[in-house]
């Protein structure tokens, strides 16, 4: 079968093993591709909407922010003013006469109805045109009302998601280092690029906490103001998840001397290795903590080696394909589903740099396409090119597996189960079994093309061999 | 309590909106462009408004949703995105190769004041068009209007880019569905045929976005009306469009263009809704209706009659679009419930005065809002309590918070499947829409019921 990709595309995939690696990223979109990328306001949008205690006002027509109404599951312990959708909902009127006004005003109504420890107020494309001054607005409210009003500058137009990270990053950074750290213990860390999908973060928090650490903030997942304005406080950064929040690190770093180091969280290895990593750090201040963290890593998989078995037995020699967001979490995947027995034959990003896709090229097998900014129409093309029997990507790319009649993880924003830290391997591996081995896809016309291929091929005589292969 | 933030006393807001019962324009617009055949939506903006347009309209409908974007960055919108459309079409019909371009505009490009057919003339003259194949457009600035608005006005480019009169009427009737659900449109066909009626539906997004698991991806599957029968919509020989919102301009442009006569009528839901449907249609072809679709009548009337005093007095809360909530509101009323909160984002002039007119007979006050949001609608249930809601999926928290039976209707639905396969509209449509409702309110008696008051038989 023929790949369709658009000829200024070609650099923006690697097949392993074909020629040298090289690798072109970075880079705009094309216009008319069927992209699967989304904007700054989407980026900003998705880091800072996990503080729950924050009031997130989107100024802007109402779909910005009916689009971004709570679809990503960030959990929240307590306060749940993150789940709401304010919008100022602008007008013609307002596009012709500006919306500062109308902004003021929402503002103020909504903090003394709601009172918040703060409040981001997005700014959006046709803000970015019409010029209204943002930041004027917010410095008047903060000094009526006593609490920061932070602009995010999260015009659509200037740039993809990665702006959009670095936008929330700046704005959270006005926070940063205006709350009280006295108390703070020289064993402390910041998680920083965990959105508390599925609970995640309270896993990963109980391992620091097990290994004798504070958390001072959760940047973002389950993210509260006061938590945030301390963070500086904190004797180290823990990065998860690349793009979204190194932008932050790197400016706590030059500003307040916090080291960071990045992590992972998905998968056996990854998740072993950074919680070894942060205990190194610490090796001085407390030399029990690698004691400690090995204890803890090696209850953590007895527990699970056990139970992956038979996972692992299924799915040995099944094929997978990978489409995120960022690139980071696509080098855990590999591994991860290298420990589950499985080989990635796609793996592909929205917003890879090239670092991180030389990095894919030193991890993945020969053969393994690479790609960065891809389409449906090339996915599909390589999904079936590949022969896969699982797709890890996000909501745009279910149904497209879905219909070819391949198995599906959502990976993204709207994973129901966590998927972090040892136990989050586990339910990954649950949920990697149940789909590339249900019965499902003995019914749909792929497998049931592939059967009747195979049928015809192989003898008469052995239909148990048939019967069994079907299966696959 | 996930609303724990809605307070009960209402305050006046004036430049805010909580809790959104609409969206924007363009993300109607590409929903009715995905209803003509092999043609590819596409977003003039940034990347971001067509990602979410499209994982929206991925996670209502469970399909592939497929759209292009013209990618603007911070050079386009300065010096205007010409450039960028115009490489848009030339790449999207060399890779993707589909019969039209559908181009809708966002705010960013409305703004800066890009001018689609200059552009689209651009491109033709540069070869950037094969020879026939189209690019349509329309205006959807997502600061005036709302989904519905942009729905109408897609659907209005059809009539405005297609619609041809040769002079020599053809026997066929176009209908023009509304905003409702690629099965809902199947069931107006089916009607339609069964009555012995031929018809173009325009848009028909059936077989697209409610499509068979069939191992392949198609980006441009077999539904969809097709460019021919578009153009031959000028020929027909009456138009009936459902819905005043979102069909209305359509039919009304099509009347003007073409000199093809129209009927506007309310969306078919409930039966009497549905009799004025299948009485134009009777009227308009001349022809009888069979006995099988009064059959069908018969059978929701029997529903009616067998279940009618679980209706009397349920107080309902709807939220939703103008179209629907007209229709529904009506259904409602006829079956002796009680709608009291009504709330659509959607500014519609006439949907206070029919709302008031289709409830006067209700012994209650009611409550009708437009524009109107979920958080107001919340207030006003802390205040009235009702015993059912129905709306989209967003009413899930309300339902949660204050526990009450939700039916899930309208759009979007992203948490729940079977809209995209089983109508609403229709006498059928209305047998699915009471069932929906009987399981939900009769399901709570039985889990509210004290044990000596539970019953076997209902």
């Amino acid at each position: 079968m023929t790949t369709s990709i658009f000829s200024e595309r070609k650099d923006q995939v690697h097949r392993k093993g074909e020629q040298p690696f090289q690798m072109a990223c970075d880079r705009e979109s094309l216009a008319g591709a069927v992209s699967q990328r989304a904007c700054v306001f989407c980026g900003s949008r998705v880091v800072l909407y996990p503080i729950a205690d924050a009031l997130h006002l989107v100024h802007g027509p109402i779909g910005c922010a009916s689009y971004t109404w709570d679809i990503r599951g960030a959990l929240s312990s307590g306060p749940a003013l993150h789940r709401l959708s304010f919008s100022t909902d602008l007008q013609e009127k307002d596009v012709i006469f500006g919306g500062e006004a109308k902004l003021y005003q929402a503002l103020v109504e909504l903090i003394d109805r709601y009172e918040p420890k703060a409040a981001f107020v997005y700014s959006t494309c046709i803000v970015g045109i019409i010029g209204d001054d943002l930041e004027a607005v917010c410095k008047r409210v903060a000094e009526e009302k006593g609490i920061p009003v932070i602009p995010v500058q999260s015009e659509g137009f200037k740039g993809n998601k990665r702006a959009g990270y670095n936008a929330a990053c700046r704005a959270m950074f006005r926070l940063i280092g205006t709350g009280d750290i006295s108390n703070i213990s020289p064993l402390s860390l910041n998680i920083l690029g965990d959105f508390n999908l599925a609970g995640e973060i309270w896993i990963i928090r109980n391992y620091f906490e097990r290994m004798g650490l504070e958390t001072v903030a959760n940047i973002t997942g389950d993210g509260r103001v006061d938590d945030i304005r301390r963070a500086h406080g904190a004797a180290l950064n823990v990065v998860q998840c690349s793009g979204s929040t190194m932008d932050l690190a790197k400016m706590m770093k030059e500003e307040y001397g916090i080291p960071f180091i990045r992590v992972s969280y998905f998968g056996v290895e990854d998740m072993a290795e950074s919680l070894y990593s942060v205990a190194r750090v610490f090796e001085d201040k407390d030399p029990e903590i690698m004691n400690r963290t090995r204890a803890l890593v090696k209850e953590e998989l007895q527990e699970l080696y056990p139970q992956l078995a038979k996972y692992r037995e299924s799915l040995t020699g099944k094929k997978a394909a990978i489409y995120v967001g960022g690139a980071f979490k696509a080098f855990s995947l590999v591994k991860a589903f290298r420990l589950l027995g499985m080989q990635v034959v796609l793996v592909g990003s929205q917003t890879g740099t090239e670092e991180d896709y030389r990095e894919l090229y030193e991890i993945t097998d020969e053969g393994t396409i690479i790609v960065d900014d891809s389409n449906p129409l090339e996915l599909s093309a390589f999904l079936q090119e590949k022969d896969v029997d699982i797709f890890v990507g996000g909501v745009k790319e279910r149904p497209i597996a879905y219909k070819l009649g391949v198995g599906f993880c959502d990976h993204n924003h709207e994973r129901k189960e966590a998927l972090e830290g040892f136990i989050g391997m586990l339910n990954f591996a649950r949920e990697v079994y149940s789909t590339v081995m249900s019965p499902v896809w003995r019914f749909v016309p792929r497998r049931e093309l592939k059967k009747s291929r195979r049928a015809a091929t192989e003898s008469k005589f052995e239909p148990g061999i048939a019967a069994c292969s079907s299966q696959a | 309590m996930l609303l724990r933030h809605t307070p009960k006393e209402i305050k006046q807001r004036k430049a805010l909106t909580i809790n959104p019962a609409k969206t924007c324009q363009p993300i109607g617009a590409m929903y009715a462009a995905l209803g003509i055949h092999s043609c590819l939506p596409h977003s003039h903006g940034s990347q971001g408004c067509c990602a979410y347009h499209r994982s929206t309209l991925t996670r209502h409908y469970k399909e592939p949703v497929m759209a292009a974007t013209s990618s603007f960055t911070e050079g386009a919108s300065v010096f205007g995105g010409q450039a960028n459309l115009v490489q848009a079409i030339d790449n999207i019909f060399t890779i993707y190769e589909p019969e039209v371009i559908a181009v809708h505009t966002t705010c960013l490009s409305e703004t800066i004041g890009d001018d689609i057919p200059q552009i689209a003339r651009k491109a033709e003259a540069e070869g950037k068009i094969p020879r026939g194949k189209y690019v349509i457009h329309v205006n959807t600035p997502s600061y005036v209007g709302t989904h519905v608005t942009g729905f109408s006005g897609m659907t209005k480019a059809m009539v405005d880019y297609f619609s041809k009169s040769n002079g020599k009427k053809l026997d066929q009737f176009n209908i023009i569905p509304g905003y409702v659900e690629p099965s809902d449109m199947e069931e107006i066909k089916r009607i339609a045929e069964v009555m012995g009626v031929r018809t173009v539906m325009f848009p028909d997004t059936s077989r697209v976005l409610n499509r068979p698991q069939t191992g392949k991806y198609d980006m441009f599957p077999k539904g969809g009306a097709t460019v021919q029968a578009l153009m031959s919509t000028g020929d027909s020989l009456a138009t009936i469009a459902l819905g005043r919102m979102a069909s209305g301009a359509a039919a009304r442009a099509l009347d003007t263009k073409c000199k093809v006569p129209c009927e506007i009528l309310d969306l078919p839901i409930g039966f009497k809704a549905t009799d004025r449907f299948v009485d134009t249609l009777r009227k308009t072809a001349g022809i009888n209706v069979p006995d099988s679709l009064s059959e069908e009548r018969g059978q929701l009337m029997d529903i009616v009659t067998d279940m009618h005093q679980y209706f009397y007095g349920t107080k309902v809360a709807l939220a939703g679009d103008p179209d629907q909530l007209i229709s529904l509101t009506e259904f409602l009323v006829s079956i002796d419930m009680w709608p009291i909160h009504i709330v659509t984002g959607t500014v519609s002039k006439d949907f206070a005065t029919r709302i008031r007119e289709i409830t006067k007979g209700v012994p209650h006050q009611v409550n009708v809002s437009t524009p109107g949001d979920m958080f107001l609608l919340h207030q006003w249930i802390k205040n009235d309590p009702v015993d059912l809601l129905i709306g989209n999926t967003y009413m899930k928290y309300i339902a949660r918070d204050e526990d009450i039976p939700l039916v899930r209707f309208g759009f979007p639905i992203l948490d729940r499947i079977g809209h995209s396969y089983f109508p609403t509209l229709g006498y059928r449509g209305g047998m699915r829409l009471l069932e929906k409702i009987l399981d939900a309110t009769l399901d709570r008696k039985d889990r509210d019921s004290p044990e000596e008051s539970f019953e076997l038989v209902m």
